[in-house]
């Protein structure tokens, strides 16, 4: 690399810091071999990549009620995930972009004698928006809001082998599971925990005083939040304040982002992606989610006890023509693995489960069979566009003289009467940001929502030492065996993870976006800005 | 006793009664309501034991007449009863029904407001153009837009007003969202797309019924009387045909305010307009009842009472029934 090169590479991060102008750095850009039209391509270019403060942002969110609350025991949707649980609050820890898990509130953790305790080091100096001191008495009330036998809390089975949280010194906590858990931390990471002002010993939710990178402003549920920005954040916030409006209508979501009324808005309309993708001045954003579609099976019940129909199933649906179909080509196909490949030590099991119905016919064979007759429970509150993907199905099927026949049960109450009670039906898993959190909660022996009955002895036999191991390569090695066994024997049959598709106004920058959750990890208004 | 007072208060009266007979209404069909609130919040996520919980402390663990008589009481007293969503509160962190209701009221109010005062004052003007120069072609213009408009679907409307008044053409603006501390010209702003839709859906109705009701009595003898000795066609219809003409157009007037009011949900969705339509929507997809049991009555309640008021102006402008023999 020529000298002059190297001091325009030198000059390009300087820009991003306003230490370089524009006049300075085309001249730099021309001495180096350039034309001056390339050279104030890069220089705007680098101006945007370095982030900077200021701006009033407005984001559409594609939910919201009037019922919602600043409880985090609650938090439903992302009408109040990515306002209050993203914009508003930290936990102990964070997943980031490429699914690794940090500190946040926390300075650090470590694992105690075994991994069944986990000591958390407070981050020293932080605050409160009130101007209050975090200590170790606000973490354990925040934990202890989602347990206990009141509790309304969607996080009370999460936090179920929590035994006890004591505080040990000023800044340290010190939980102690009822097992060995390595991924604990993450589990500290989820957004119903986190952490909350202890107020005459109980968490005080109430007041929206939390740690997060915005302020609570004014609130009216299922309508809009504002916030502004924490000026004693201890990390990053870059706009003056921030606006969240639910637009649950994603034609006038459309319009308002076009009309440049929002900056950004979630789930942009798949029909019309193409015509909005022609905006000069909207980005779309598309990245691959934790979140699956699923058509399980209970593999003690007849005829999906047989492992070899099972796979049959599995080899007779086209999923490419269903993501292309159903999804409008915003999905990945699955591979029978629910551990999406952005998971530490997710692996893609090999055969790999493509549509095939030589393969599907010799399965079946195997099994003893000539041809196979199948109900399959289906309803769109399972995921959108269930039924259609059925249906879909149904015709793959019978090129490998399979009939599955099609039940269109009712949305309401579809998970109360159809799933975990129908042999085969529709399902839809959101994000498990680790292996043993998502095996834990579907598919070991015995869990609540264990929904294809799977009780393989070498899985749970897996499952429990993964859990307790701390060396890394051994945890990938267990991990693989135990996604390979779900891929090869389990009922789960995985047909598609989703993509978030959202759109953006072009003033907006961002770094690389998050997948473990909606609206970059929920942490939208923290990392972006104005460019 | 005055006609009209006698009217008001036998209406009052089997207003109440209707409203009694509405409440048993409502709640038999809210027991028939599939799902539950507890599931619907939680979603995939509620076991047993948090539905359990969540029914202990909203009460839905008794019976349904119990739950009946307890609401029907407390509205007696003005009290609307509390959201499922502040289950779990502490205390003074409770959300009253009546605290998330009002607003909201006033929000549709408001818009509703603002659309009748552009729609009733047109139609009407319209409507005696149409009938003072009828068959000729403005009253054909006049019909065949005004029906064009009726007859699309409100959201159909509310779109390519957005398209054009919007997105191609920033004039306006698409979200019409209503914050506490806004002035009356900016709200006004805001809510122009919406006013202009419901304007465009509710015109046709009020404007052909004026039409027709003076174009009815243009055929009666005294009408014949007025033109043959001279007077003015305008004037013929503003001071002899309309004054009889008042009742049945102050009934339409009277629906399509009730539907101001109750029936805009679309055209707030839209146009993301915090109004009353919204909250009920939201309410019975979350299974909050006692704010579906709340909407509910306060819709019927409107209808009863602009309806009440459609019956004072017929007997306020009909001599015979003001001064009966």
């Amino acid at each position: 690399m020529s000298e002059q090169l190297e001091k325009l590479k030198l000059a390009e991060k300087l820009v991003g810091r306003g230490k370089v102008s524009r006049r300075q750095f085309v001249q730099l850009a021309m001495a180096a071999g350039l034309t001056a039209a390339t050279g104030e391509l890069m220089f705007t270019k680098a101006a945007r990549a370095e982030p900077k403060k200021g701006g009033s942002a407005k984001f559409g969110l594609a939910h919201g009620a009037t019922t919602d609350s600043l409880d985090p025991a609650g938090y439903p949707d992302t009408g109040t995930q990515i306002p209050f649980a993203g914009a508003m609050s930290n936990n102990l820890t964070i997943v980031d972009a490429d699914g690794n898990i940090h500190p946040d509130l926390a300075e650090s953790f470590e694992p105690g004698k075994d991994a069944a305790t986990w000591i958390f080091k407070i981050r020293n100096g932080v605050t409160f928006h009130n101007g209050k001191s975090v200590t170790p008495e606000d973490v354990i009330g925040s934990f202890q809001h989602h347990m206990g036998p009141d509790s309304k809390s969607a996080a009370k089975s999460l936090l179920a082998d929590v035994t006890e949280i004591k505080a040990d010194g000023k800044d340290k906590v010190v939980f102690t599971l009822g097992g060995a858990n390595a991924d604990f931390p993450y589990v500290a990471s989820e957004y119903h925990i986190p952490i909350m002002p202890v107020v005459d010993g109980k968490a005080d939710w109430q007041s929206g005083v939390r740690t997060g990178a915005y302020v609570y402003g004014e609130y009216e549920p299922g309508v809009r939040a504002h916030l502004t920005r924490n000026p004693n954040y201890y990390g990053t916030a870059w706009f003056d304040d921030v606006e969240f409006l639910t637009i649950a209508d994603v034609t006038a979501r459309t319009a308002a982002l076009t009309a440049g009324q929002v900056h950004w808005i979630s789930r942009a309309d798949l029909k019309t992606l193409n015509l909005l993708k022609r905006d000069p001045n909207v980005n779309i954003d598309e990245v691959q989610g934790l979140g699956h579609y699923t058509f399980p099976m209970h593999v003690d019940a007849a005829p999906f006890d047989n492992a070899d129909v099972r796979t049959a199933l599995k080899y007779a649906v086209n999923r490419q023509d269903i993501v292309d179909k159903v999804f409008l080509g915003h999905a990945t196909p699955g591979n029978d693995n629910p551990i999406a490949p952005l998971v530490k030590f997710a692996i893609d099991p090999e055969p790999k489960h493509t549509y095939d119905p030589e393969k599907a016919k010799f399965h079946l064979k195997k099994a003893g069979m000539e041809n196979l007759k199948v109900d399959l429970s289906v309803a769109d509150a399972a995921f959108n566009g269930a039924v259609d993907a059925a249906v879909l199905y149904q015709q793959h099927a019978k090129a490998c003289g399979i009939d599955i026949n099609v039940v269109r049960e009712p949305n309401d109450g579809y998970w109360d009467n159809v799933w975990l009670k129908k042999a085969w039906c529709a399902s839809y898993w959101g994000g498990r940001p680790t292996c043993d959190w998502m095996f834990t909660t579907t598919y070991a022996k015995g869990a609540a929502w264990n929904e294809t009955n799977f009780a393989h002895p070498r899985f749970n036999e897996l499952l429990v030492q993964g859990r307790a191991e701390t060396d890394e390569k051994k945890r990938a090695a267990i991990y693989a065996e135990m996604q390979q066994l779900q891929h090869d024997e389990g009922g789960g049959l995985v047909l598609v993870f989703n993509n978030y598709v959202d759109a953006s106004s072009k003033k907006l920058a961002h770094g690389k976006i998050a997948g473990n959750w909606e609206g970059d990890g929920f942490k939208i208004a923290e990392r972006w800005w104005f460019a | 006793m005055n006609p009209v007072l006698r009217t008001v208060l036998q209406r009052l009266g089997l207003g109440i009664a209707t409203l009694f007979v509405v409440s048993i209404i409502i709640s038999l069909t809210i027991e028939m309501l599939p799902g539950d609130f507890a599931k619907a919040i939680l979603g995939q996520s509620a076991t047993p034991e948090t539905v359990a919980a969540f029914q202990r402390e909203v009460g839905l663990d008794r019976s349904p007449v119990v739950r009946y008589v307890e609401w029907v009481g407390g509205i007696v007293r003005g009290d609307f009863g509390e959201s499922y969503a502040s289950a779990g509160s502490l205390a003074g962190h409770r959300r009253l029904v009546s605290e998330m209701i009002a607003p909201r009221l006033l929000n549709t109010l408001f818009l509703a407001g603002a659309a009748a005062m552009i729609a009733v004052p047109l139609s009407l003007f319209l409507g005696i153009m149409a009938a003072l120069y009828r068959n000729s072609y403005f009253d054909r213009a006049v019909n065949v837009v005004s029906l064009t408009s009726i007859s699309s679907p409100e959201f159909f409307l509310a779109y390519i007003l957005i398209m054009f008044l919007a997105v191609k053409f920033p004039i306006f603006v698409s979200l019409a969202s209503i914050t506490p501390g806004m002035s009356l010209g900016d709200r006004l702003y805001a809510i122009m797309l919406p006013t202009l839709t419901l304007v465009l859906v509710i015109v046709a109705h009020m404007m052909r019924m004026t039409r027709a009701a003076i174009i009815n009595l243009l055929a009666s003898p005294y009408i014949e009387m007025s033109r043959l000795k001279g007077v003015k066609p305008l004037q013929i219809i503003l001071r002899h045909a309309l004054p009889n003409a008042w009742a049945p157009i102050a009934n339409v007037i009277a629906l399509n305010l009730a539907y101001l009011v109750v029936g805009v949900v679309v055209v707030e969705v839209v146009f993301t307009y915090p109004g009353i339509g919204q909250l009920m929507v939201d309410a019975v997809s979350k299974r909050d009842l006692p704010v579906v049991q709340g909407c509910a009555l306060v819709f019927a309640a409107t209808y009863i009472l602009l309806n009440l008021l459609a019956d004072v102006v017929t007997i306020v402008s009909n001599p015979r029934l003001l001064h009966p023999r």
